[in-house]
């Protein structure tokens, strides 16, 4: 795989796993609108296919290609090239309002509370962010507040064990607002100034488990003033065009500030992101590519968009 | 976004007479309509595009029947086409003669293969099956621990404790011993989850299915997958051959378009479906509600099922004799809640009515399980006279139910006017107006 040059110091960073995402998709947007050819109806309709088949979604292709088939008629495109562009303008354009970072604080306790449904990889995504933080010189400390699922407290432990930062977990059942409660009030006598809060995975069409996070974050806004600081959802790359619905959901019910897609280091390309960052306005925060450590990287949309059409001849 | 795609097509076909031909012209804006549908609902591109030409044929040269209209007519060619696309082979697991038959679940991280091996192990037992669990999750933290807590939960199963094997094959292979020696017939394997592109992942899957030569192998794969289900099963299925796929997180709002993309690239029965988190949360696949189900039209089947199974049928004839005479208590109205109750969650339920978990305003009225506990209560507190004749609860009786059950004088309240509205909703409901308003799907209330 031969990497453009300005592109090389991305790709080392996102190493194979986003590569993979990017080259399936470049190659493919590449076949279409590069070389010798018309701009004609077979040629929307294969770009139509790319954006689609990269779970982009139907509304929003439909809308770009439509933009784009009226920019033709009034001749302001006369070559696939060009085509290129405006889809790398609209998508970089959609993206560069919210590749906003997480900041964090020098002072003072700074709350995380990692929500999503089940199976999109909450506990392996808080390893990782752990890991990051730690190594950016903070103290963090984990809380174990899926006290629903088998093992989930288990499966936390070795995280922190691995990591090297303490965990502060009670009893499976645990009423987890107890939990948080509690593990605030240990953050704040010293043991940690980042809380990362692992909570059960739940689909967002349960009222009832919506009430209980909702019940969680009051009771840290009565503990710690802004409390949770960051409230992120993490969304499955894999996941179709419900990824939508997931983060409309949880925003409206609980506020999400931020999203950390995973499972890149797949065959999904994660197009439905587009939507959401377009549609919620949320920021993306994290790309997961990969289950090692350190395979957490912060997200940059330009650095994306030009991964996704880069040229790989 | 497509909840109402009867409804869209009939406004396409409003120029069309009733009594029209179906033509290769006044169906090109139908299709379009169907296949936003179906993209919308995640169904892989390539499969929607030989399902649109497929329909295309079916339905030019259709008459129009004079009982429905041409948007009706449409869908219904659609749902049906998709049914039998969605349905074929039987779901039933095919157990062979040895013992134990092994099965093998299989799928990327985070499917939920864990909680279904369990719920399938508590299917088995309940079919009188004796069921060992082995997970070959050696690599996700504490995932073994996971299958043993939840397998602990259903009696009758077996489940192996790793001792000091670490290699997954190993694991496999001394559980297949142990199974045998204690006597079980099925071993359910739950192996680690792992990306379809993973050589060495896929190779090891490859060495379990050498060792243990598996009655089935299925395919765990999550309802809420996009366009790249297509291409997950289908590398799972040229490397290892799949016999079915069980479908996980239906209870969701997905719409399931993987569903359809899966049968169509592995041509293998989905057998079963999960709808909670619950151990019993685990039901055999029905194509025609998956079909209404992708195609956003809510699952009526499943709810008359339901309702059919809870509902003791004489108690309901009582009941209506009851209603009828409006002598319905304040006990019928708990016995009925207790019914709803063991239905499902009043939630499920109510988004299986089509129409209903569409509705947003219905969203946040959604009732609260713990608001029935306390009604449940409340009515626990009253005297047996007080449930058969309301009218005589007056304040003195209020305050003391309210703590009796543990609640305000508000509750109290509020719960008996609520009843006195449900009385009357029932009266209008068995009148032929009523009943002909249920049946237009829509509800007196």
């Amino acid at each position: 795989m031969s990497n453009a040059a300005e592109n090389r110091g991305f790709f080392e960073r996102l190493k194979a796993g986003l590569a993979r995402t990017r080259s399936s998709f470049v190659k493919n947007i590449d076949d279409i609108l590069f070389g010798e050819r018309v701009i004609d109806q077979q040629l929307f309709d294969e770009l139509e296919e790319t954006l689609i088949t990269a779970d982009v979604g139907p509304t929003f292709t439909y809308d770009l290609i439509e933009k784009m088939k009226e920019q033709v008629r009034r001749r302001e495109l006369g070559e696939p090239e060009l085509l290129k562009k405006v889809l790398r303008d609209t998508i970089a354009d959609i993206f560069g309002k919210y590749d906003t970072p997480l900041v964090i604080p020098q002072n003072g306790l700074f709350t995380i509370m990692v929500v999503g449904v089940n199976g999109t990889g909450k506990t392996t995504t808080i390893g990782k962010l752990a890991h990051l933080l730690k190594n950016n010189g903070m103290s963090v400390m984990l809380v174990a507040a899926d006290t629903f699922r088998a093992a989930a407290i288990e499966q936390l432990e070795i995280w922190s064990d691995r990591v090297g930062v303490p965990l502060f977990k009670q009893k499976i059942g645990a009423d987890p607002s107890a939990v948080v409660f509690d593990a605030i009030h240990a953050a704040r006598s010293g043991r940690a100034n980042v809380v990362i809060i692992d909570t059960a995975g739940r689909l967002h069409t349960k009222v009832n488990l919506m009430e209980e996070l909702k019940k969680m974050k009051r009771i840290m806004a009565r503990e710690v003033p802004g409390a949770p600081h960051e409230i992120l959802l993490i969304l499955d790359a894999t996941t179709g065009q419900n990824a939508i619905v997931q983060a409309k959901m949880f925003r409206d019910e609980v506020g999400v500030t931020g999203i950390i897609l995973t499972k890149l280091d797949g065959t999904a390309k994660g197009g439905v992101i587009i939507g959401i960052a377009s549609e919620l306005r949320i920021p993306i925060r994290y790309v997961g590519i990969g289950e090692r450590l350190d395979d957490l990287r912060r997200f940059e949309s330009e650095e994306f968009v030009n991964a996704l059409f880069a040229s790989d001849t | 976004m497509f909840e109402n795609l009867t409804e869209k097509l009939e406004g396409i076909f409003s120029k069309l007479r009733k009594r029209g031909r179906l033509d290769e012209e006044n169906i090109a804006a139908a299709l379009k309509e169907i296949r936003m549908a179906l993209l919308e609902a995640d169904v892989n591109f390539k499969v929607v595009r030989d399902f649109i030409e497929d329909i295309r044929a079916r339905a030019v040269g259709h008459e129009v029947l004079d009982s429905i209209t041409p948007g009706q007519q449409v869908v219904k060619i659609v749902y049906e086409r998709l049914a039998e696309l969605l349905g074929g082979k039987s779901s039933h697991l095919k157990l062979s003669q040895r013992f134990p038959a092994p099965l093998m679940l299989i799928g990327l991280q985070g499917c939920g293969k864990t909680t279904t091996a369990v719920k399938l192990a508590r299917l088995l037992v309940g079919q009188g099956h004796r069921v060992f669990l082995v997970s070959s999750d050696v690599y996700r933290p504490a995932a073994i621990e996971q299958l043993r807590i939840l397998g602990e939960k259903v009696e009758g199963t077996g489940i192996y404790s790793s001792g000091d094997i670490a290699d997954p094959v190993g694991i496999c292979i001394r559980a297949m011993e142990e199974a045998r020696s204690g006597g079980y017939d099925v071993l359910i394997i739950d192996t680690a989850g792992r990306l379809h592109i993973d050589d060495r992942m896929m190779d090891e899957l490859k060495r379990i299915k050498g060792a243990v030569n598996p009655a089935e192998i299925l395919l765990v794969a999550d309802a809420m997958t996009g366009q790249d289900a297509v291409n997950v099963a289908g590398r799972f299925n040229d490397l290892l051959g799949i016999d079915g796929v069980i479908m996980t997180k239906m209870d969701g709002d997905a719409r399931g378009g993987a569903a359809l993309s899966l049968k169509a690239v592995i041509g293998k029965p989905i057998k079963y479906i999960g709808v909670g988190e619950k151990l019993d949360a685990l039901e055999v696949c029905h194509p025609e509600r998956m079909a209404s189900r992708i195609l956003g039209m809510g699952d009526v089947l499943t709810l008359v099922e339901k309702a059919q199974v809870a509902v003791d049928e004489k108690r309901a004839r009582e009941l209506e004799k009851k209603i009828r005479k409006s002598e319905f208590t304040l006990e019928d109205f708990r016995d009925q809640l207790t019914q709803i109750r063991s239905m499902g969650s009043l939630q499920d339920i109510m988004g299986m009515i089509p129409g209903i978990g569409k509705v947003k305003a219905l969203k946040n009225i959604s009732p609260d399980e713990k608001e029935l506990v306390k009604v449940v209560a409340i009515i626990d507190s009253m005297t047996k006279k007080e449930r058969r004749n309301f009218q005589i609860i007056d304040g003195q009786r209020r305050k003391r139910i309210a703590k009796g059950s543990g609640t305000t004088v508000q509750d109290v309240n509020v719960l008996l006017k609520n009843y006195a509205e449900m009385r009357k909703i029932m009266k209008k409901m068995t009148t032929k107006d009523g009943m002909k308003m249920l049946r237009r799907g829509k509800l007196p209330f």
